[in-house]
């Protein structure tokens, strides 16, 4: 019972134990301030993540979802700025839009029975090329919403804040969890990721779930794109390069397994902060340059896989009979 | 056989008439098939029998071409798994049937979840789901944390669970597909037990299995089908162990065929050293420890049912499967085999069973297909110059007469016998001592049979030693000096001599055995 939830105890033992360090360096770093930041400035990614954690779960991988959300910034740049839109009609759009693509490449997926990682990978040049063909300007977003949406908050004493983003993200996230665990769409994203043959022969829709997957995917990538936009202020189109493998790996560092059929959603959001503290960490202490986020977060994603084999190694010996996974 | 009696209540599935093709083969031809309620129904035949295709049309997998299929009277044509289950036909199959990364009890309920707040858009009830699977598992003896993910426990367990999700799904006929195959027989007795409590509740039960001791354990009828037809209905008791196999294998024991192969003197043959020897050699949930030796320039046949663990001892014996027990001689000296490298190195050669999957390469000519072990054995560093290839390729091209308009055809374009003389050329190029065929005349027509057969003689005659595998009991006898019979899983007798005859295979098959003895 335990070791099932030993990935997401070591991560969030990794976090807890992250924060302590960072606060015991700088007095500063326990506020609700900087927690308040953490979360807006990793609302995107986050929200993101939650699409690829159940992608994960189900066996599959979206490798679009940073030229998605690109995308998205430019589209609504254009529609808002170009076209007069009104925002919100705009944000209508490019979610339908963004949700639209993510079922076409599910449904690739399923009826040509294609690994997703090439129909994603083709899905990503496909986004982010159509972004280009929009605008290859970075667009600055003025309308007055866009203000009044940046301003939204709840605000604690002491500074802290909690943004209309890093409140979308914590929305997201909660329905996620219900999702995965309380749902029958849930149930069969996981047994799709266990074994996808034995999931037919047990009923599960295996078509319907494969492309609602991937348009889930692609939906919350459009959102992401909305909360880049809100966050940024403008719409570019080389926008969150590389976001598609920072989401791989706040999903495999929160305990989901890249093959499928083990994780939990909150895992990922555990991931997302990990990644975020990092970051937070090298901001405080001013001397690191940036790019040892990257390093740091590499070793850690090395750990995390490393103790998900052994894991499962162990798993698998003490229960009688091996089991395939 | 059709009932009757029309004034009784219909039988709980009757199918009639049931007729299935595959690209011109015919896989079911008119076959009747009854379950009344409350039974376990063996359903037993050789390969290419026609079980899997009557299971699969039965559960919807395939539409049938012909035939009626009637569940308590009432027609049914079920276009796929789910629908059948929704009709009341449950399946389990061997292997890969539910999901190891969900918990028990979402293993159960998995698509049919207790829902809070409207079935579509509601919540799953978890913990009613953890409530009903743990009444549910009450009656099967099974005691454990719903919880937990499937995979934590073993096949019997998993097994046990699929029954239960059929079973709670409202079959009324549930088939199992091999259950047993993988099972050890203490968990075999606990999955006889459930079986026993689900007949005694009024499921019918239909049972496809390898072992006719377990048949004969449990089972109320016997359905046996033979080349897609069938062969006869026979209620248990009424069917003695040798007239099942009869039925099984299509041999009118009387018409027993006499031996070809000439009786040499076998005490002096007996004298000679074996090449190989075997002793106490076997594999767990593969083949019982037996002990076999082979003499150069002799023929063992290996004789039994399919599923009776012949080709598990060729495997054995060519090192692809690694044995956990007993030991290994050749010319007197231990020897390990760790792997087929091993065998070939020891001079082994093996024809497998399914040439398509584990034999030939389909793309590649019949030149390079017959030098690939010869290649293999020196190593891929040391190319055999080309010239040298086509000389040997030509050379057992004709030596065994295969029919292809040049060595350059690729093999694939070839019929089926002269792949299979193909193969033999591969192994025969390396001059084996020990040659291991598996069904060497399988989908071969007649006139390529007699000369597979004809080679067979030639090649031990010449000194080699050989181990083949078939079903084909006469042909065993015609060129066997010895045949070892197995049954489930065991070797069960070696005839020498003049008792290498076909009604003396079936006996042999078709004896009592021993007790199970729990397995060490």
């Amino acid at each position: 019972m335990i070791h099932r939830f030993l990935p997401l105890l070591v991560t969030t033992a990794v976090l807890v134990v992250g924060f302590l360090l960072c606060a015991a360096q700088f007095p500063n770093f326990a506020s609700l301030r900087v927690v308040g930041n953490l979360l807006t400035d990793n609302a995107f990614l986050g929200i993101t993540a939650v699409g690829m954690t159940f992608v994960i779960l189900s066996g599959g991988i979206d490798l679009s979802v940073g030229a998605v959300i690109g995308f998205t910034t430019v589209l609504l740049a254009v529609l808002i700025e170009q076209g007069g839109w009104h925002p919100l009609s705009a944000f209508a759009v490019a979610l339908a839009v963004a949700g639209g693509f993510g079922a076409a490449m599910g449904a690739v997926i399923h009826v040509f029975q294609m690994p997703p990682f090439i129909v994603t990978l083709a899905g990503m040049f496909v986004a982010r090329g159509l972004g280009f063909v929009l605008s290859t300007d970075s667009i600055p977003i003025n309308h007055p919403l866009y203000a009044e949406l940046g301003d939204l908050a709840l605000r604690f004493d002491g500074g802290g804040k909690l943004t209309l983003p890093a409140l979308l993200m914590l929305g997201v996230v909660a329905a996620a969890v219900v999702c995965a665990h309380w749902t029958r769409f849930g149930a069969n994203l996981y047994a799709l990721g266990g074994n996808r043959q034995s999931a037919e022969l047990m009923g599960v829709p295996v078509g319907r779930t494969t492309v609602a997957v991937y348009a889930l995917s692609g939906l919350l990538a459009g959102l992401a794109g909305i909360v880049f936009s809100l966050y940024t202020g403008a719409g570019y189109s080389l926008a969150a390069t590389g976001v598609e493998l920072d989401t791989i790996t706040a999903v495999v560092i929160g305990g989901t397994q890249l093959t499928g059929g083990y994780g939990y959603v909150i895992g990922t959001f555990i991931g997302v902060l990990i990644q975020g503290l990092i970051q937070t960490y090298i901001t405080f202490d001013g001397s690191l340059s940036s790019w040892w986020t990257k390093i740091a977060i590499g070793v850690l994603l090395f750990v995390f896989i490393l103790l998900q084999k052994g894991l499962l190694a162990v798993w698998t010996g003490r229960g009688g009979t091996p089991a395939e996974a | 056989m059709t009932d009757p009696t029309p004034t009784a209540s219909p039988p709980l599935l009757a199918v009639r008439g049931l007729s299935k093709a595959f690209l011109g083969v015919q896989a079911l031809d008119g076959v009747d098939f009854t379950v009344r309620h409350g039974e376990i129904h063996a359903l037993l035949g050789e390969n290419g029998a026609g079980k899997s295709t009557l299971i699969k049309t039965l559960t919807g997998v395939y539409q049938r071409d012909a035939g009626t299929v009637a569940l308590e009277g009432r027609p049914i044509a079920p276009r796929g798994v789910e629908e059948a289950q929704r009709l009341h036909i449950g399946t389990v199959y061997q292997e890969v049937n539910l999901l190891p990364n969900l918990s028990v009890a979402e293993n159960l309920f998995l698509g049919r979840q207790p829902m809070r707040f409207g079935m579509r858009f509601g919540l799953v009830d978890r913990g009613a789901m953890r409530r009903r699977a743990r009444a549910v598992l009450i009656p099967y003896g099974l005691s454990l944390d719903v919880t937990a993910p499937l995979g934590r426990f073993s096949v019997a367990t998993q097994q046990i669970v699929a029954i239960a999700r059929a079973v709670d799904m409202s079959a009324k006929v549930l088939i199992l597909d091999e259950p047993t195959a993988s099972l050890d027989a203490q968990e075999v007795a606990v999955l006889f037990k459930v079986m026993r409590t689900l007949r005694s509740r009024g499921i019918g039960i239909v049972f496809v299995t390898h072992f006719l001791d377990q048949v004969y354990a449990l089972c109320d009828r016997i359905t046996v089908l033979r080349n897609g037809r069938l062969v006869g209905e026979r209620r248990t008791v009424e069917l003695p162990r040798l007239d099942l196999v009869a039925m099984m294998l299509g041999r009118e024991l009387e018409a027993a065929a006499h031996r070809i192969a000439p009786p040499d003197d076998e005490r002096e043959e007996d004298a000679r050293p074996p090449l190989v020897r075997f002793r106490g050699y076997g594999k767990a949930r593969s083949v019982e420890p037996f002990d076999l030796d082979i003499r150069p320039g002799e023929v063992v046949g290996l004789a039994g049912l399919l599923g009776s663990g012949r080709t598990e001892t060729a495997r054995l014996v060519f090192g692809m499967d690694r044995a956990d027990r007993g030991e290994a001689m050749v010319d007197g000296q231990a020897v390990r085999l760790r792997g087929p490298r091993d065998a070939i190195r020891l001079g082994f050669g093996f024809c497998p069973e399914d040439r398509k999957k584990e034999g030939i390469v389909g793309a590649l000519s019949v030149r390079e297909n017959i030098i690939l072990a010869l290649q293999a054995r020196q190593g891929w560093l040391r190319p055999i110059p080309r010239r040298r290839q086509e000389e040997i390729a030509d050379r057992f091209i004709r030596l065994l007469d295969i029919r292809t308009p040049h060595a350059e055809q690729p093999i694939q374009l070839l019929s089926g016998g002269n792949q299979q003389k193909a193969l033999l050329a591969r192994w025969l190029a390396t001059e084996p001592r020990l040659l291991i065929l598996d069904e060497p005349t399988r989908g071969i027509d007649v006139g390529a049979h007699a000369e597979i057969i004809r080679l067979i003689e030639r090649l031990c005659a010449d000194g080699m030693a050989l181990l083949v595998v078939s079903s084909e009991l006469e042909e065993i006898v015609a060129y066997s000096r010895r045949v070892v019979v197995l049954r489930d899983r065991r070797h069960v007798a070696e005839l020498r001599g003049g008792e290498v005859a076909v009604d003396r295979i079936v006996a042999a098959i078709a004896s009592e055995s021993v007790p199970v003895e729990p397995r060490p």
